[in-house]
């Protein structure tokens, strides 16, 4: 791929114009693809105004595809002429910008997460997305690697997750085997049935929301039966927006697959678009088990992970994030206490019986607890959530105290993480001369575990 | 028991530091010229129309700046930190009390900011930022001096005990 084309003429950055070796470009097909997701916007639009049936849709459809489709194919090939990438050592390196030149240097050192995206339209082609979460990314993928092959994507995706844990360091850099490193084997952990996964999905939202509506169709009819087809007529917007998010996560968390391997925690899931995210091991910053209230008889739970930095970019992520989008349990025990590396604090100090005056429903379920690598926490009745973090990704610790809980002396105890979604812990109504105590007691076991954990894993 | 007045675990005899008494000076400063003058005016006009409602007008604002004044001074008096061996505390809040521990190694940066006004008094305040986005110390009405000699002293703490993220 890259002996056919030239390298293309200088950035004048000239940072390190010395060795021009080792560049590699993307797919050749990528400005295909851009033309291509263009033209199918443009099908969307013309649909739309068939269905309008607005004058005359040809002509504009005509000029769409003839010139538009063309000039997005040009620009799409001008900056992929523009755009290339090179791994070495400590970083990526990506360069890309026809009239603003961009230049990008990641280091790996501090790379958090690596997913693999193969979204549809790339998936006929047989192309993938990279995308690398970085700490202080700020919100989306800090590179993404827009297309590859998906053969380029996996193997990059290998090497960039061994540089980054340090391994495999007597090559060049940006050389490639010839034979190339066979992605490493992984071990399946966990492989979530569809039936479940659909029936959990919709004792979400969608069922919530139909019953709400027949509820308000009935007091319709029983008030004014005229009224009822206001009602439906109001409740159509906010059913497609349940029905839609319902399929958008139920689409994106088909067939999710959790897996082990020597490069970390390996999530695979999708039906249309794909995505295959890898956690290196002690990036994980919080994990949150969900338990919906209409989960409850099924015993089911929901896993979410989170990692510094990790934000799964814009409208997805509400979406993504899930370890385990549904599953019993001890399964989902059993694997939270593996991704940590630990069973979890087991003894959960629950909150004095006064917290019910600020918490009349939730008292019960409000708790913390602690262990020398974990603090754990609980609360919520309609969904009972409960947040795991890893001692040693403590970033600050605090304590708060409205004027209600003074009057209560209860106190609000906060652990905070570099999560992105998800914040980390909170001990909710502590008793006010508890919670100082279990301040200094968290403080003093995230130091520990910050200390033991420092060797070895630099930032 | 109050947790601000909680000494019980504030490491040693070191007593919590607080912002300048020219912070206070200025906030009360700022009460009697957005609350106690436009009332003043205020009272003054109705003075003219009806004397009683003049009256009742200058008796709103003095409660009203009286209950600000104490406000602020209980405000000023709640804020408070802490430097421990290897964390920071801050303290602060009447009506929701807040502290936060901030151990240096998960200090990212730190940041010196003045307006307008506290520039003129020689204040600054101290931001503490860490990767949390919920970390929430800061310090306001620092002298200059003792703002600096904070953030050099923050800056140096964090990067000797720096863990990763």
């Amino acid at each position: 791929m890259t002996a056919a084309v030239p390298v293309p003429p200088p950035v004048d950055d000239s940072a390190d114009r010395s060795d021009d070796a080792g560049w590699l470009r993307l797919h050749p097909l990528t400005p295909l693809l851009s033309g291509g997701r263009f033209a199918l916007l443009v099908l969307a639009f013309i649909g739309q105004g068939a269905v309008r049936s607005s004058p005359a849709p040809g002509r504009t459809a005509a000029v769409l595809f003839g010139i538009g489709v063309p000039l997005v194919v040009l620009g799409g090939w001008i900056s992929w002429r523009a755009m290339r990438y090179r791994l070495t050592d400590t970083e990526l390196q990506v360069e890309s910008g026809v009239v603003t030149k961009r230049s990008r240097r990641v280091p790996l050192a501090r790379l958090q997460a690596v997913d693999v995206v193969r979204p549809f339209y790339a998936r006929v082609l047989g192309l993938a997305e990279l995308r690398l979460e970085v700490v202080g990314g700020g919100g989306g993928a800090e590179a993404p690697l827009a297309f590859l092959s998906e053969d380029d994507a996996t193997r990059l995706r290998a090497e960039l997750l061994d540089r980054a844990a340090g391994r495999r360091e007597g090559r060049a850099a940006g050389e490639r085997d010839p034979v190339a490193p066979p992605e490493v084997p992984e071990r399946v952990l966990v492989v979530v049935p569809t039936g479940p996964l659909v029936w959990s999905t919709l004792l979400g939202g969608p069922v919530v929301a139909v019953s709400l509506l027949l509820v308000a169709l009935a007091v319709a009819a029983v008030v004014d039966l005229s009224s009822a087809g206001g009602v439906v007529f109001l409740a159509v917007p906010v059913l497609l927006g349940v029905g839609s998010f319902a399929v958008r996560r139920f689409l994106s968390e088909y067939g999710f697959t959790v897996a082990e391997s020597p490069d970390g925690l390996r999530l695979r899931h999708g039906l249309l678009d794909t995505r295959s995210q890898t956690i290196p091991a002690g990036r994980i910053q919080v994990v949150r088990v969900i338990e919906p209230l209409l989960w409850r008889r099924f015993g089911w739970v929901r896993v979410e992970v989170d990692v510094a930095g990790y934000s799964g970019g814009g409208e997805e992520q509400s979406l993504t994030g899930a370890l385990l989008p549904v599953a019993p349990r001890a399964l989902a025990d059993q694997l939270v206490a593996r991704v940590l590396g630990g069973p979890l604090p087991a003894e959960v100090l629950s909150a004095p019986r006064r917290a019910r005056w600020r918490a009349p429903l939730a008292h019960r379920r409000l708790g913390i607890a602690l262990d020398d690598r974990h603090v754990l926490s609980t609360y919520g009745i309609v969904t009972t959530t409960t947040d795991v973090v890893p001692l040693a990704k403590v970033q600050s610790v605090r304590l708060t105290q409205g004027p209600w809980q003074r009057r209560l002396r209860l106190t609000s105890l906060h652990v905070d993480t570099a999560g992105r979604r998800l914040p980390g812990a909170v001990a909710l109504h502590r008793d006010a001369r508890e919670a100082p105590r279990l301040l200094a007691e968290v403080s003093a076991r995230a130091r520990a575990a910050r200390m033991s954990s420092r060797p070895g894993r630099s930032r | 028991m109050p947790l601000p007045a909680d000494d019980s675990w504030s490491a040693g005899t070191t007593p919590w530091r607080r912002p300048d008494r020219r912070l206070l000076r200025l906030r009360r400063g700022l009460t009697l010229v957005l609350v106690t003058l436009p009332g003043l005016v205020l009272s003054g006009g109705l003075a003219l129309v009806e004397p009683v409602a003049g009256l009742a007008g200058l008796a709103i604002t003095a409660a009203v700046t009286g209950l600000v004044l104490v406000a602020v001074g209980r405000r000023w008096a709640a804020w408070g930190y802490l430097e421990r061996d290897d964390d920071l505390l801050v303290r602060r809040g009447v009506l929701v009390r807040r502290l936060s521990v901030v151990p240096y190694g998960r200090m990212q940066y730190v940041d010196v900011t003045a307006g307008p006004l506290a520039r003129r008094l020689g204040l600054a305040t101290v931001t503490l930022h860490t990767a949390a986005a919920a970390t929430d110390a800061f310090v306001p009405g620092l002298r200059a001096d003792e703002a600096t000699r904070l953030r050099d002293r923050l800056a140096a703490l964090g990067e000797a005990r720096q863990a990763g993220v």
